[in-house]
């Protein structure tokens, strides 16, 4: 497979605090990756150096190179807004946006970058609905307040909001730790479906998720990135004492 | 950090433990009973059977709850998936052992051929296999198991050498036919005995340090 992402000696920090330290890690085209370890340990961060949202912080810094097919998104040319155009992202808690609709949630992104053919526009929304695995339960319902959907459904909509302007990639930071044990199950089933178009990497505290849906994982303590390997080796053979220890539940 | 779930994992150990010492008894009473001419030794035999078999059936139950509830992962899973192994391996031992059992009575019913020296020393070999790799298993022990895979070979031959040497008693007397070929099977199940002892080892190796060298795949 091609190497979507190759991320050379990053580095992060919050002011004085070095949030994650010397990483240094390929990512997969159509992979699935999963970052794991204990809460403070920097995996959110690191992937939010992945699409520059990491500076938006006050204070916030960040060094080394996060190459995007081959071009340094940190590079002084680079357009922070066109990265996070080519990289999604998928946030914790269900955000849509309060005073829209569930279609007009989803067409924000589009007109944005200056969509304006209504008819486009409606074909994109329902295409991202559908391959978020949410159009059957709102196509009646498109111009209700998205408020009104459950918290699984909202989250559901947020990735059809963030794939409807066609990312590369889709950075996704716990996107079913607030969900319900069915909710997660049809995100992560979702996951296992896009991952076909899109590169994924999707930060998790749940093991077994990370087990269930990802093909690399990389294990992060304390800043550092411990053990980076197929899950397949991670979850039934770990080369580190520390990887082996966190993921039987012996710390963490 | 001591979890439940290793308390559980101890438990389980310990299960292995007791059934592969009701499986070592089990060997050892039914090549005595044939070395000694002691029937009343065989009874003993099958009646450690039954126990070995309801050990069987409980550790299984045991490790499936354990992969169910617990959901282990890493050296927790290796160590669960190798006890099923393990738990498969020591009830054919004590089945081997029935067998042997089964072949002395038969034997016992008719008068020697030839005084038996290789059987005993085969036993001999395929018991220390067997307690071996369970030593390993306890301890963890990957020097010890690799020693008992070199030992293998060792019960091949012995079991080649008596299979040629009871074919010259068989075509020089027919009368012997009966009684060789018992003895044959008694050696083949003690070579059976060293290739679950094998077995046995190889899973040990597997569980502690990940690495699958069955079928002679190499160490990676």
């Amino acid at each position: 497979m091609a190497k979507k992402l190759v991320i050379e000696h990053l580095n992060a920090w919050f002011g004085a605090v070095q949030a994650i330290k010397d990483i240094t890690i390929d990512i997969e085209e159509n992979g699935v990756t999963a970052v794991i370890g204990p809460s403070g340990c920097g995996k959110t961060t690191f992937v939010r150096c992945l699409n520059r949202i990491h500076e938006v912080v006050d204070s916030a810094r960040v060094s080394g190179r996060v190459m995007l097919d081959g071009i340094d998104i940190y590079s002084k040319t680079s357009d922070p807004v066109l990265v996070r155009r080519r990289i999604g992202m998928v946030f914790q808690k269900p955000n849509p946006f309060p005073t829209m609709s569930i279609f007009e949630n989803v067409a924000a992104g589009l007109k944005l970058n200056g969509i304006k053919k209504k008819d486009r526009i409606a074909d994109t929304v329902e295409q991202s609905l559908k391959n978020a695995a949410l159009w059957d339960e709102v196509k009646d319902k498109l111009f209700k307040p998205a408020t009104t959907l459950s918290g699984g459904q909202q989250q559901r909509l947020c990735i059809a909001r963030t794939i409807a302007i066609e990312p590369e990639i889709v950075l996704m930071d716990e996107p079913a730790s607030a969900l319900d044990p069915i909710s997660t199950a049809r995100i992560e089933e979702l996951i296992q479906q896009i991952k076909e178009r899109y590169t994924i990497v999707i930060v998790t505290h749940n093991m077994q998720q990370a087990a269930r849906v990802s093909d690399y994982t990389g294990f992060f303590l304390l800043g550092e990135l411990i053990e980076f390997n197929r899950t397949s080796d991670i979850f039934t053979n770990p080369i580190d004492k520390r990887t082996e220890d966190y993921i039987t539940g012996r710390f963490g | 950090m001591e979890r439940k779930f290793d308390e559980e994992l101890k438990e389980l150990s310990g299960m292995l433990v007791k059934m592969g010492s009701l499986a070592q008894t089990m060997i050892h009473k039914s090549v005595k009973a044939l070395t000694d001419r002691d029937t009343a030794m065989l009874r003993e035999v099958y009646g450690l059977e039954e126990s070995v078999n309801a050990m069987h059936v409980e550790i299984d139950d045991f490790c499936l709850k354990l992969l169910a509830l617990r959901q282990p992962q890493a050296g927790d899973l290796r160590m669960i998936t190798g006890a099923i192994k393990i738990n498969t391996d020591l009830e054919r031992l004590g089945d081997q052992a029935v067998n042997i059992a089964q072949r002395t009575e038969s034997l016992l019913e008719r008068p020697v051929i030839k005084p038996l020296v290789d059987i005993p020393r085969e036993s001999t070999i395929a018991q220390k296999m067997v307690s071996d790799s369970l030593d390993a298993f306890i301890r963890k022990d990957v020097k010890l198991a690799e020693d008992v895979l070199t030992r293998d070979d060792t019960i091949d031959d012995i079991n080649n050498q008596i299979f040629r040497e009871l074919l010259t008693y068989m075509m020089s007397d027919h009368t012997t036919i009966p009684t060789a070929i018992d003895l044959i099977f008694v050696s083949k199940n003690l070579e059976r005995i060293a290739d679950h002892a094998t077995n046995i080892a190889e899973d040990v190796i597997f569980m502690v340090i990940g690495k699958d060298i069955r079928h002679h795949m190499a160490i990676k």
